[in-house]
């Protein structure tokens, strides 16, 4: 069980995460959206949604700096094993904190105020009421790492998503010992991304995509889309001084 | 000089009886689905009002359109690149849809359906969000229609900025004109600039601004960007919408629904060449009262041999240039300097231009005493303040708006000194700048109005595009399986590529 939960599901799950996102990507682009409720109900939505993504995407990058990174760069720089997890506890804890209280937030108003309701389909509440149990569950691990605070369970989990992410055999057995609310946690993290492409949440990647090309690839404001097949010749102000003289000297001709 | 090449519209106010066809013409085509209940490509409003959705010309509120910053650049007023950016998991500026106002239906069932009862049976409302029953109705999409409300409601019309407006609100002096709106359709739309997945984009070959629904995430900026508020959010497929000018329609030739079934004949559509890298420069002039002379730079002269030359170089087929030289939008926006932009000083050189109303003249209850300006009554004392339209045409400059409503009386005069008098009386149209043969055109396409004279509308030349041999067999169906997007193109799971060619952007 310890090996199909922590050995194989991971593969699965990542499978599914992106192979279903570009398959919905390249099949049904019209269903990749955020869905935004904003026009419906403006009320406190500002604070509610500002702090539920800010403090999400701070944990996600969190754990993807956290886990992925090797353990020898924080051994070069010189950065222990139990600062690290300090690190890891007070600014995940922070961001924890900020998601839990915006995404509690997002689910009351989804979950009473009718316009929203009555409008979302089941997988935009499931998916928030697990985004919600992550959240806590994320939160009560910290208790349990405090117990052990030179950072070794932690170097632990590091291992077990390095070994999962370079395709080496045994990398469950890294995390059979764990506290059971770190299991939990894992495995509702699996399966948020096996969920990923089959609900809203694939407009994170559209997230961090889109403003970068909008950001650093898009010359100026305007975008014009044309049927040509190639892109015209310039046309300088002296090409057009020298056409205007031309016409002038056409037209005197004729006089 | 790019010369490109864009259909625009013309509305002359003068004849607009607001009978809403427009409106419902255009709703019952584009939007009477889910989710866009609310929206209307086009409404019509009564002036003086806050319209729809509720005070959206105050920009200091919406913060729609561009601004010039101190240093001299042109960004959207609702911020830079970064700041947009910065806004999108809460966009400040989106209007709530109880700007604009709850859709809602009545039971109309519930009319043959009740029993016996002492009350006569009644149908109420129903929100169409919610479904739910809506006891009473807050607003609408024409909640101020032939000034309704009281007039301290609706005389925070932007327009009334520097205008004693007070008397207005006086029943013997007030006065109300119709404005029918739609997308501008601009040379340099502020949604297109502010739609981070660069999902909005202006058609080369005749200046459409679409919205690709494929490309849409729904980050909403475009909402809060278009200072019009014309882009709209469907809740229902979490995309944006907007009037598409009715493209199928206009490439074929016909003109836009609402244009197609106006009552009052006011529409007209047309081509208009213009220089595209003149653009920025024109939205960037640092008077507001000079943007409306700068978008008038921005237009080519098509009977200019150089323009032509240059619209045949740069692609511009031959029967629109033809019909840029026979564009009503060109007469009346260049030639006779009637029609004007709507709120040039949003920066956005819109292309849906207006020719402000005649109004009854003002003083004539009176004593009898009528303003006169030789032969002509004075248009200072016609009952819509100048001030009043040109704050909502010409960013607050009068004298071309005095100038337009002269030429209108002008053409009164001059025809009904021939009609009635049987006098082509030259004098008339001299002192407002014109002649009388120029007049007449005037009188023929601006009051008689001839379907022929209002659409001048070349089609779209497929054929350039597409080579019809590879299309031969093509039955018009797509080989996509229930997707939405109807175009065939390779893809992962096999799939042939079509010859079908789709516009690209351009640098």
């Amino acid at each position: 069980m310890n090996t199909f939960l922590f050995g194989i599901y991971p593969y699965i799950a990542l499978s599914v995460l992106f192979l279903g996102s570009i398959a919905r990507y390249d099949r049904d682009p019209f269903t990749w959206k955020t869905s935004s409720s904003q026009l419906l109900r403006t009320r406190h939505f500002a604070i509610a949604s500002i702090l539920f993504h800010v403090g999400v995407l701070v944990i996600f990058a969190g754990h993807v700096v956290g886990l992925l990174t090797p353990i020898w760069v924080f051994d070069m720089l010189h950065v222990s094993h139990g600062a690290k997890q300090i690190l890891a506890i007070v600014a995940g804890g922070i961001a924890g904190v900020m998601a839990t209280i915006g995404g509690g937030m997002l689910l009351y108003r989804r979950w009473t105020d009718q316009r929203i309701r009555l409008t979302s389909s089941f997988a935009d509440i499931a998916i928030l009421v697990l985004l919600l149990v992550q959240l806590l569950l994320g939160l009560g691990t910290v208790p349990v790492s405090w117990q052990h605070s030179d950072g070794h369970e932690m170097v632990k989990f590091m291992t077990w998503a390095q070994m999962i992410w370079t395709f080496q055999p045994g990398a469950a057995d890294y995390v059979a010992g764990a506290a059971l609310v770190f299991k939990l946690h894992i495995v509702l993290g699996l399966t948020i991304f096996l969920l990923t492409p089959f609900t809203r949440l694939v407009h994170i990647a559209s997230g961090i995509f889109a403003p970068l090309r909008y950001l650093f690839l898009r010359p100026g404001y305007q975008i014009v889309r044309s049927r040509r097949n190639a892109p015209l010749p310039p046309r300088s102000d002296a090409d057009v001084a020298k056409a205007r003289l031309k016409a002038a000297k056409s037209v005197r001709a004729a006089e | 000089m790019r010369v490109r090449a864009q259909i625009g519209m013309v509305l002359n106010l003068d004849k607009c009886i607001g009978c809403h066809t427009c409106s419902v013409t255009c709703k019952n085509v584009w939007t009477s689905r889910d989710g866009v209940e609310y929206a209307w490509f086009n409404n019509v409003e009564t002036k003086p009002g806050t319209g729809y959705p509720t005070d959206w010309e105050n920009q200091k509120r919406w913060n729609g359109g561009w601004k010039r910053t101190r240093s001299g650049k042109l960004i959207p007023r609702q911020g830079s690149k970064w700041r947009i950016v910065a806004n999108i998991f809460a966009n400040p500026d989106l209007p709530a849809i109880d700007d604009y106002y709850e859709p809602f239906d009545f039971d109309y069932e519930h009319l043959a359906n009740a029993p016996e009862m002492t009350a006569f049976p009644t149908a109420r409302p129903r929100s169409k969000i919610t479904g739910e029953r809506i006891e009473k109705i807050e607003k609408g999409p024409n909640w101020e229609e032939i000034l309704g409300g009281e007039f301290s409601k609706r005389s925070k019309d932007y327009n009334f900025e520097g205008v004693q407006k007070e008397i207005y609100g006086e029943y013997e002096n007030t006065f109300m004109m119709y404005l029918p709106r739609l997308c501008e359709h601009c040379l340099n739309p502020a949604c297109a600039a502010s739609c981070p997945s660069g999902a909005i984009y202006k058609r080369e070959e005749d200046g459409i601004v679409l919205i690709d629904q494929d490309k849409c995430r729904g980050w909403r900026m475009c909402v809060s960007g278009c200072p019009y508020k014309k882009v709209y959010y469907n809740w229902s497929t979490g995309k944006s919408e907007k009037c598409t000018l009715c493209y199928p329609r206009i490439e074929s030739g016909n003109p836009t629904v609402c244009s197609e079934t106006c009552v009052g004949r006011i529409r007209y559509l047309g081509v208009m060449l213009y220089d595209a890298d003149k653009i920025e420069e024109a939205a960037n002039v640092p008077s507001e009262q000079k943007l409306y002379d700068a978008q008038l730079d921005v237009f080519l002269d098509p009977n200019d041999p150089v323009v032509i030359e240059a619209a045949r170089a740069d692609g511009v087929p031959e029967e629109w240039i033809k019909s840029a030289q026979q564009s009503p939008i060109w007469k009346m926006a260049m030639e006779w300097k009637v029609a004007f932009p709507l709120h040039p000083e949003y920066r956005t050189l819109p292309m849906v231009w207006y020719i402000p109303p005649l109004s009854p003249i003002q003083n004539a209850a009176e004593a009898g005493a009528i303003g006169m300006d030789g032969a002509m009554p004075d248009v200072k004392s016609l009952r819509i303040p100048l001030r009043y339209l040109a704050n909502m045409l010409t960013a607050g400059d009068e004298a071309p708006i005095a100038t337009a409503l002269e030429r209108m009386l002008a053409m009164r005069s001059y025809m009904r000194a021939k009609t009635v008098d049987g006098v082509r009386d030259e004098g008339i149209a001299a002192r407002v700048g014109l002649s009388g043969r120029v007049i007449e055109d005037m009188y023929k396409i601006m009051a008689l109005a001839d379907y022929e004279d209002r659409f001048v509308i070349p089609t779209t030349h497929r054929e350039q595009v597409e080579d019809a041999y590879d299309l031969r067999v093509g039955t018009g169906f797509t080989d996509c399986n229930g997707c939405s997007t109807g175009i065939s193109k390779g893809s992962l799971f096999g799939g042939s590529k079509r010859p079908l060619k789709m516009p690209q952007e351009v640098q």
